[in-house]
């Protein structure tokens, strides 16, 4: 099993983060990984986006040409990655920013209105693990539970307050995943 | 041994450094690389013997650098392609004066100042010296995050035990790239064997003289043959290459660094059609594993050099193989980082172009 994800948005949506959290939780469950971030002559505001890979063998190439799954944050990454996911892949959209649907008609969207939950919680900061809440949960690859360990490890320090609003924040995420 | 964690590429090489006893590093910012610079103001800052500088320019890290080296120091810079080019003057005296250094280049797009993007674009300036004068310089390349903190380790090591700089050749990905990575437990400096050599003050003792300029033609030639008497136990003793899925092959693909890996998964996918092909990675690039290459050409009778560049390893393969097996070539320069599959189809035409299914 070797799985590829491209996770889009534009800087300041913890792209990079839920990219980097996820990737430490599949190494802590004892999966091979390469995350790469994307990097360029950046600017604030401009996109963000990296690659992770999961397997459980060898991983050669970091680069996805043909993605499995894509968390799309913003319509103009939908747009940059509609085209290159596999066929029949998983893309879990961010429906508060993004205002149409994907083109194809061979991809298992699940629509996560991330930024509307987010100020329900009363964080927009918590938008990235509402969506990888969402992306655990419909492509099962690792648990909700490995993700706050991964997260716990990465932020350690972090008061227990902010954990629980992102263990909330995944929890919402997942709920969208299981909804049809 | 550490716990496994995971990190970015250019961090690794700053802690694999400073777990080599590294003590001095100087550079100048260039991207793709200045996350290894940035690591090492904080990790130098937090030794009680570390020190951290962000010289003026890049010819002045290099000589920073070997003064270092000169009084006894494990010292390390880094640059990108540009960058390295202005340090050729110093590597060639480093390589002159017999001084031990690690020099890290994290490739990019050019030639002149090129972009930004992952390129394997100064082989020959790496391999084939760099500077001016009859030297080289020991060049490793790394294929994945872990294999840079253990080449980093390896190049500081090298760089002391024959007095002469060594460079570490990666490119833009494996820099920028996050993968896990267990560090080696750091060395005890006051562990390694002594340096007979350094000026580090001659109190008690007839002074040392270090230099590179040798006006008497007879001693500049003796010299010469020295430095290449060295150059061939160096060849003998670090040699090394990895080679995957060759035993049964038709076809092998020789490809180093970020290459490699592009190459591994393309020989994945042939392999599932049924092409019988292999992949030889060259570790060391100066010293080339020609010998490897030399035997192998015994069964193989065709090469796919591949290559992020428009052919510079190909002539080291050419050099070894002296006519013995038919070497083809494709690379992409400019920063483009072929695709698996591009490769593959690369692969699969030539195959059946070679007739090689019949066998």
């Amino acid at each position: 099993m070797t799985k590829k994800t491209v996770f889009a948005g534009f800087g300041g949506q913890g792209v990079l983060m839920m990219g980097y959290v996820y990737a430490v939780s599949a190494m802590r469950d004892g999966k091979e990984v390469t995350y790469l971030p994307s990097y360029g002559a950046e600017v604030r505001g401009g996109t963000a986006n990296c690659t992770v890979v999961v397997s459980d063998e060898e991983i050669f190439s970091p680069v996805a040409s043909a993605p499995d799954y894509a968390v799309i944050m913003n319509r103009p990454s939908l747009n940059r990655y509609e085209g290159m996911i596999k066929k029949d892949g998983i893309i879990v959209l961010n429906s508060s920013l993004v205002d149409r649907d994907p083109s194809r008609d061979d991809l298992d969207v699940v629509r996560v209105p991330a930024n509307d939950i987010a100020r329900k919680l009363g964080s927009d900061r918590t938008i990235n693990m509402i969506m990888l809440g969402a992306f655990v949960t419909k492509t099962g690859i690792t648990t909700l539970e490995s993700i706050m360990n991964g997260l716990t490890e990465i932020v350690k320090g972090k008061k227990a307050s902010v954990m629980k609003l992102n263990r909330k924040g995944l929890d919402m995420g997942a709920e969208y995943a299981l909804k049809k | 041994m550490t716990e496994k964690q995971l990190m970015r590429g250019s961090h690794v090489i700053g802690e694999a450094a400073v777990r080599a006893g590294c003590r001095l590093y100087a550079g100048y910012p260039i991207t793709p690389q200045n996350e290894l610079t940035e690591y090492m103001s904080g990790a130098m800052a937090r030794l009680e013997d570390g020190t951290f500088i962000q010289a003026e320019s890049e010819l002045a890290a290099i000589n920073m650098v070997l003064g270092a080296s000169m009084a006894g120091a494990r010292a390390m810079t880094s640059s990108s392609s540009p960058g390295i080019s202005l340090k050729q003057e110093g590597i060639s005296y480093l390589a002159a004066q017999e001084l031990p250094a690690v020099i890290v280049n994290t490739m990019r797009g050019g030639p002149g100042l090129g972009n930004i993007a992952p390129s394997q674009g100064d082989y020959f300036q790496a391999t084939r010296g760099g500077g001016h004068g009859d030297y080289r310089v020991i060049v490793l390349a790394p294929a994945s995050v872990q294999e840079l903190a253990d080449l980093t380790r390896k190049a500081f090591e090298y760089a002391d035990k024959y007095r002469t700089p060594a460079m570490l050749l990666g490119d833009g990905m494996i820099g920028q790239m996050m993968e896990p990575v267990v560090f080696p437990e750091p060395v005890d400096l006051n562990k390694l064997p002594p340096k007979p050599w350094i000026l580090d003050g001659a109190i008690g003792r007839p002074s040392r003289i270090i230099l590179s300029l040798l006006l008497d033609t007879t001693v500049e030639e003796e010299h010469n043959w020295k430095l290449v008497r060295k150059y061939e136990s160096i060849a003998r003793d670090i040699t090394s290459a990895e080679t995957f899925m060759t035993e049964d092959a038709h076809l092998v693909v020789i490809a180093y660094g970020t290459a490699a890996r592009i190459a591994k998964g393309a020989i994945k996918r042939v392999r599932e059609i049924g092409l019988k092909v292999g992949l030889l990675r060259p570790v060391t690039l100066w010293p080339f594993p020609k010998r490897v290459l030399i035997e192998m050409s015994r069964q193989i009778k065709d090469f796919l050099v591949f290559e992020m560049s428009t052919g510079q390893m190909l002539e080291d393969v050419k050099l070894s193989l002296e006519g013995r097996s038919n070497i083809h070539f494709y690379g992409r320069p400019g920063g483009i980082v072929s695709t698996p599959d591009e490769i593959a189809k690369e692969i699969n035409s030539l195959y059946h172009r070679q007739h090689l299914e019949e066998d």
